[in-house]
């Protein structure tokens, strides 16, 4: 019994070693070249948002959340500028909140003057859909409605322009 | 040459730990003195190879060696003196010299203090000692070569991470590491009791001083982090539950909870087996936060580079904690309690259950920190925790610990009295209720805010219960104040500097709360004199200025800060843009308050200097955790004060 102890060290160890064989930075997206993944979500402002009746627009896609500091706090202004310049070519933005509070949230949207579409995901459902491993992470869907690529991690203006600009 | 004679000197110094752990060991064993003897000139010759080493290292990085990889990789030629010299551990392989010194003068310090006092333990002692250095060594002489040539020599290096060039990394990584290479010493001793099987209260008796010591360098350190992170990262906090964060917080919890526990079996007798293995835990720990940062295992940003060193870490971690938990197990029926729990009323159990909350805290930390790599082990699937579920778990275990640490010291040891209770904790319980009501009138809305402030006050109280009561005891006795109250901390030092350790700590919890209850923020694009008002701030932005530094080109914005109608400061936040860098780096500009930060961080601009975006944030309270720092400071050198003994009876009887 006494020497379980010394042996309990072994599970652990042997967890960690497998981390040698993993890359944390390294993240697997097959979803891309599939087609989006169908959604429909009440946004904070009481309006319904889903995937659907956005075919034929390009839906730039961001996960975020108000305690992911500083990253997601980087990225709105450049999500909201996003949406200023390019709603009249045909994009869409479109934030999902995920494992959050609906206060914290629309102080978070009211902090940025954030005017494009966000809804919550209470169920994390359409994360789980996703693949979403963290926030933030932004997907760009084609008019035809599939993914093109996936961005892990804050957006900048640089990154805007190399995803979206092949889409319009 | 400097090169080949450093690394040289690491060889010659692992051949001698080898020698010094073996030789220690030996003599223990046989009890041979010579041995031990000899052990010890071989802890010396290390020391003293191993300061060669960190020195040549300087003279390397001072003397622009660029031959030496290391050099060229972490310094160029615009690196100001100051930041060549905190460039030595400002990376992997440096920050392991630094490492190793420390242990190599820990050692010495040992050797110096022990000798004669501890005559048992001591071999053993030495020999787990020089055993860790050997190890050090070895990683400074196969997978981390800090003296490793580069052909063709540069130019010019590469420069230090421009993050790194703060006077916080001057400090915080000493700091930090002292308390890290610190509980070696107390580990030592633990296997040195276990070995020789004398499980009693020796071994805590001797290393108690030890204890408080690697545990105050370490609260300096992750304090000293916290400071940097705010003022250098330019995000407005000062924790984030980063991996490697959790790395250094970890062994703090669990050394925390040691050094309480340790008072139970000074006192009682109880819990050997429990406060050995809170020990070998903290040694492993700092192992492991060592691991986590050099690995590359799990993603962080304080991340060094990878390669085989974690390979060598995660060995040696195992064959510690195999051996250590192994000895533990060998002596298990040694270690049984002498004395036991009389009451859940009582000083023991206030401890207990202090024990637990910190060990409580310690696995969820350590469980939230490996949950992303069991999750892809075990289920392929890759997940983030984040700071929501270190808050929502640790808070309330937080909250516990202070409301304890106003009971535990007052309450009577055994079984606590009714009456007991009522005079020592009537006044502070009274006190922090009432704060509580008053906090809610003056319009605070957050619960968890009140009831942290709430304790606070109610902590403070016991502890102005107590000394007012001592002094009074004192001041019947004929004695005038300011004697009286000197006296008193003087006398029991352990007792009062405690305490003060304890108002740090309130302090530092204050200043948390405050931040996380009222601090607010935003983000604005504001054209030349424009202006944008937050917390009754308001901010003029003023115009761009760029300039070329030595080893930087930096554009600053100029902004006024005013409130009401005086001007409260001007300030300069800035975008540094480092040739070796692909993203410009910001500059923080701040005005620190007693009650609130104003804190400025420059964004975007335009190239003409007509708009500039800002972030602005009012901090609130958040001084206050560096001021706790200085606290905790004044109370841990108070604890330290050697304890002035009652004249001891001379012994006359020859023997």
């Amino acid at each position: 019994m006494r020497w379980l102890v010394p042996l309990s060290v072994l599970p652990v160890v042997a967890l960690l070693a497998y981390g040698f064989r993993t890359n944390p930075r390294d993240i697997p997206s097959p979803l891309v070249g599939r087609p989006a993944a169908p959604f429909a979500l009440t946004a904070f402002d009481g309006k319904p948002v889903s995937l659907a009746a956005l075919r034929g627009k390009v839906v730039v896609l961001n996960f975020w959340a108000s305690w992911c500091n500083p990253a997601c706090y980087d990225e709105a202004p450049v999500l909201q500028r996003t949406w200023q310049t390019y709603a009249d070519r045909g994009v869409v933005v479109v934030g999902v909140d995920m494992q959050d509070t609906a206060e914290a949230a629309q102080t978070f949207i009211r902090r940025f003057g954030l005017t494009f579409a966000n809804a919550p995901d209470p169920q994390g459902k359409v994360a789980v859909e996703y693949g979403v491993y963290g926030v933030p992470e932004t997907f760009f869907v084609a008019r035809d409605g599939t993914i093109r690529s996936k961005h892990v991690g804050a957006l900048t203006d640089a990154v805007i322009r190399a995803k979206l600009e092949p889409l319009l | 040459m400097t090169p080949e004679i450093g690394a040289g000197a690491l060889i010659v110094a692992l051949g001698l730990a080898i020698y010094g752990c073996a030789a220690a060991a030996v003599g223990g064993r046989t009890g041979r003195v010579a041995l031990v003897e000899s052990a010890q000139h071989a802890a010396l010759g290390v020391f003293t190879l191993v300061t060669a080493c960190l020195l040549l290292l300087a003279w390397s990085f001072l003397s622009f060696d660029f031959s030496v990889r290391y050099v060229a990789n972490n310094t160029n030629l615009g690196t100001p003196f100051y930041y060549r010299l905190t460039a030595v551990w400002g990376a992997l392989e440096g920050s392991i010299v630094l490492w190793a010194w420390m242990i190599s003068v820990y050692t010495l310090i040992v050797v110096l203090r022990h000798r004669r006092n501890a005559r048992e333990l001591y071999p053993w002692v030495l020999s787990v000692m020089l055993g860790v250095l050997a190890f050090f060594l070895l990683v400074m002489t196969l997978p981390a070569p800090v003296f490793q040539r580069l052909a063709p020599v540069p130019a010019d290096g590469r420069g230090l991470n421009p993050l790194l060039e703060d006077s916080g990394m001057i400090t915080h990584p000493i700091a930090l590491y002292l308390g890290f290479t610190g509980f070696t010493v107390p580990f030592a001793f633990a296997i040195a009791a276990l070995v020789t099987g004398r499980v009693g209260d020796a071994w805590i008796t001797t290393t108690r001083g030890w204890t408080i010591t690697a545990w105050y360098f370490l609260s300096l350190g992750l304090l000293i982090g916290g400071w940097w992170s705010y003022h250098v990262l330019g995000w407005g906090g000062y924790w984030a539950w980063d991996p490697v964060e959790n790395a250094a917080f970890m062994p703090w919890l669990t050394g925390t909870a040691f050094l309480h526990s340790v008072m139970i079996q000074e006192r009682r007798r109880m819990l050997r087996l429990w406060n050995l293995a809170l020990v070998i835990m903290t040694f492993a720990l700092t192992l492991f936060g060592t691991f986590l940062t050099r690995s590359g295992v799990i993603a962080s940003v304080h991340a060094f580079t990878q390669g085989s060193i974690g390979v060598f870490f995660l060995s040696f971690l195992a064959a510690v904690l195999l051996l250590a938990l192994g000895l533990l197990a060998w002596r298990w029926d040694a270690l049984g309690a002498q004395g036991e729990l009389d009451s859940v009323v009582s000083r023991e159990s206030a401890f207990l259950l202090n024990n637990v909350l910190l060990v409580a805290a310690a696995f969820t930390v350590f469980f939230g920190t490996v949950f992303p790599l069991l999750s892809e082990a075990v289920r392929g699937v890759k997940v983030s925790v984040g700071a929501p579920f270190f808050n929502q778990v640790n808070v309330p275990l937080f909250l516990g610990l202070i409301f304890l640490m106003g009971v535990g010291p007052l309450i009577a040891w055994r079984r606590a009295s009714l009456d007991n209770l009522k005079r020592n904790f009537l006044w502070p319980v009274a006190l922090g209720i009432a704060a509580a009501a008053v906090f809610r009138l003056v319009g605070i809305r957050s619960s968890l805010a009140v009831l942290a402030l709430a304790l606070a006050v109610f902590v403070t109280a016991t502890i102005a219960v107590d000394l007012v009561r001592a002094t009074r005891a004192r001041l019947r006795t004929g004695e005038r104040l300011p004697g009286a109250l000197g006296g008193l901390l003087l006398r029991h030092n352990r007792r009062y500097g405690g305490f003060a350790v304890h108002l740090g700590i309130l302090v530092v919890a204050v200043g948390v709360t405050g931040s996380q209850a009222w601090s607010v923020q935003t983000e604005r694009t504001l054209r030349r004199g424009e202006s944008t008002e937050l917390g009754g701030y308001h901010v003029r932005f003023d115009g761009l200025a760029a300039s070329e530094e030595s080893n930087h080109f930096k554009v600053t914005g100029t902004f006024t800060v005013t409130k009401g109608n005086a001007t409260a400061a001007v300030l300069q936040p800035a975008k540094k843009f480092y040739p070796q860098e692909q993203s410009p780096i910001a500059y923080v500009d701040y005005r620190l308050g007693l009650t609130e930060d104003v804190y400025l961080v420059l964004g975007d601009f335009a190239r003409d200097g007509s708009q500039a975006t800002v972030r602005l944030q009012v901090n609130r309270l958040v001084s206050w955790i560096w001021i706790g720092g200085a606290i905790l400071t004044l109370g841990t050198a108070l604890a330290l004060v050697p304890e002035r003994r009652k004249a001891p009876v001379p012994v006359l009887v020859p023997v």
